[in-house]
């Protein structure tokens, strides 16, 4: 690690990323610009899910539970006639508190318990909204404003939205590996028990990781269905909101901070390619290539481009 | 003596098993006191329960004077109660460093990781794991564990410290080691339980013996005297076919 201040890296790393993202603006076509909103979007997601799952170790299934959660609030309330960015904020403080209230249910629970528990949340959230049709539209769906630009502009729009959510999950995230926070995180995931024997609040930990990754799943998903202006309860509830992340932190190297980032862009680029080539099947061939990764790389790629550093740092120690 | 840990009829029972069944006792500052008793005695629920894993079912724990029965364990951890486990529990993807940084920042005695690190190089040298500090935890050896358990529970600075079967699986040189060890625990003036079945530690370590047997207390008093008591022979050997009227006579 470099001797640099922190402050002056983050800096860097932000002027780095916003020169890159102005530059797809101005010159990419609505191709490249709607790829990219993705890769933000799953690299929200995907850090999201790294604090809970990755660095505590609690593997959680809610993530699509708070999109969806976000995605409604949002609908909800621009329908009560607030602002779109008055709304956001609004389901960031909701998916906050609705975070720590589960949280405080269910993390209690351990392994594939807590994993279920988090799992149903989902189901439990899209059945309401299926039924709770005088607010929600239930199954025919819910409309959310278009915001008045161009449609060249919009996509432009979103995807700014969406890296300035990606940028503030990866400094939290940043911030958060280097405070004692993230030690405990790690400490709880290893071993829960000993790190409660030797006074570490493991609650208070657990429950701020689990809400901070809240937050974030809710303000992607108000941000997509300000995006996509259409959302329906099969759409944003989708389960694959909850898996996608958890494969893309698998991919790049749970526990770590640029591994979701790494892990989301492989992740986009292989969905990406066997969309293309495989229109059929890709999602069979995407599932298999998935279950290699983990077989025979569990660590992530993360993994691969620091194995030379973990070999110093090896060798310094013994 | 002042009592530093109280229990008062202490019970906990699992489903229809009482494993604790009205303990009570009292260790006084700075003893070191034997806990035996053989395997289903309640000796580790007697620790989890003090420690807060397990909640009571009935009776009360008072430690320097207050109630912390019902507490949540690191609450109980941060007031100066720390264990080890029988079956060791490192981190064992972190360092040996950083495990015992680890007690020095959840005791809160520091608030920065590297303070704690700082902070944690004592510990390993006094357990005499300093050459290893930057060894992964998982690839010690048995006694190396042992030995983090100890420093990571020292390095949350306790009052009392509850050793469980910190010699199982160690060899003669090995435990001959550990003893010295925990002779230079209490003259840093922590109060110590120790649970332990080789009686030749306990006789070596302890003046004072309590033993548990079927979650009561079947003995307490000075080593000598306990472990020649003819019911603590029976508890751990299995009583020999004599008459109540006997056995009585005996007690």
């Amino acid at each position: 690690m470099s001797g640099r201040p922190a402050v002056v890296q983050d800096a860097a790393i932000a002027l780095i990323a916003v020169t890159a993202v102005a530059a797809v603006a101005v010159l990419g076509d609505n191709y490249v610009v709607r790829l990219a909103t993705t890769l933000f979007l799953y690299a929200s997601l995907a850090l999201s899910w790294n604090l809970i799952g990755g660095y505590a170790g609690y593997p959680s299934f809610a993530t699509a539970a708070f999109f969806g959660l976000g995605a409604y609030a949002n609908g909800v309330l621009q329908a009560a006639g607030l602002p779109f960015a008055v709304a956001w904020i609004g389901v960031a403080g909701i998916a906050a508190v609705c975070g720590a209230l589960l949280g405080f249910c269910i993390l209690h629970l351990r392994g594939h318990y807590f994993a279920i528990a988090s799992l149903v949340v989902g189901d439990v959230l899209r059945e309401i909204v299926n039924s709770w049709t005088s607010l929600t539209g239930g199954g025919m769906g819910m409309n959310l404003p278009l915001i008045a630009f161009s449609a060249d502009m919009q996509a432009r729009f979103f995807m700014g939205g969406f890296f300035g959510l990606a940028l503030a999950a990866f400094l939290v995230a940043r911030l958060i590996d280097r405070r004692p926070l993230g030690f405990t995180l790690r400490c709880i995931e290893q071993n829960d028990t000993a790190a409660a024997m030797l006074g570490a609040d493991t609650r208070f930990a657990k429950s701020a990781a689990f809400t901070i990754a809240c937050i974030f799943a809710g303000a992607a998903g108000a941000i997509y269905a300000s995006w996509v202006s259409y959302i329906d309860p099969t759409d944003v509830f989708d389960v694959l909101y909850s898996v996608k992340p958890i494969i893309m932190a698998l991919l790049g190297g749970i526990g770590t901070v640029t591994g979701p980032v790494i892990g989301a862009v492989v992740f986009l680029g292989l969905e990406e390619l066997f969309w293309r080539n495989f229109l059929e099947t890709h999602e069979g061939v995407l599932g298999l290539l998935v279950v290699l990764l983990v077989l025979f790389l569990p660590d992530g790629i993360h993994r691969l481009l620091t194995i030379g550093r973990h070999r110093t740092w090896r060798a310094a120690a013994s | 003596m002042t009592p530093i840990l109280e229990l008062r009829n202490l019970s906990r029972h699992f489903g229809g098993v009482n494993a604790l069944d009205g303990v009570t006792l009292s260790v006084g500052e700075n003893e070191v006191v034997g806990l035996i008793g053989p395997n289903g005695a309640g000796k580790t629920t007697l620790v989890n329960v003090v420690t807060g894993v397990h909640a009571p079912s009935g009776g009360e724990v008072h430690f320097c004077g207050e109630r912390i029965d019902g507490l949540r364990s690191d609450r109980i951890a941060r007031r100066g109660i720390a264990r080890t486990f029988q079956i060791v529990q490192p981190f064992p993807r972190l360092t040996v460093l950083d495990n015992v940084a680890a007690g020095i920042l959840f005791s809160r005695r520091a608030s920065s990781l590297s303070r704690a690190r700082d902070l944690a190089a004592e510990y390993l040298a006094f357990t005499g794991l300093y050459e290893a500090c930057n060894q992964v935890a998982a690839t010690l050896t048995l006694a190396g564990r042992k030995r983090l358990e100890l420093a990571k529970s020292l390095a949350t600075d306790p009052k009392l410290l509850f050793l469980d079967e910190v010699n199982a699986g160690l060899n003669t040189a090995e435990i001959d080691a550990a003893l010295e060890l925990i002779g230079r625990i209490a003259a840093r003036g922590i109060t110590i339980v120790l649970i332990e079945h080789v009686m030749k530690v306990v006789r070596r370590a302890c003046r004072r013996v309590i033993v548990l047997h079927q979650g009561k207390v079947l003995a307490d008093g000075p080593t000598g005297s306990v472990l020649a008591d003819r019911r603590v022979v029976d508890a751990y050997l299995g009583a020999r076919a004599v008459p109540p009227a006997q056995v009585g006579a005996i007690a």
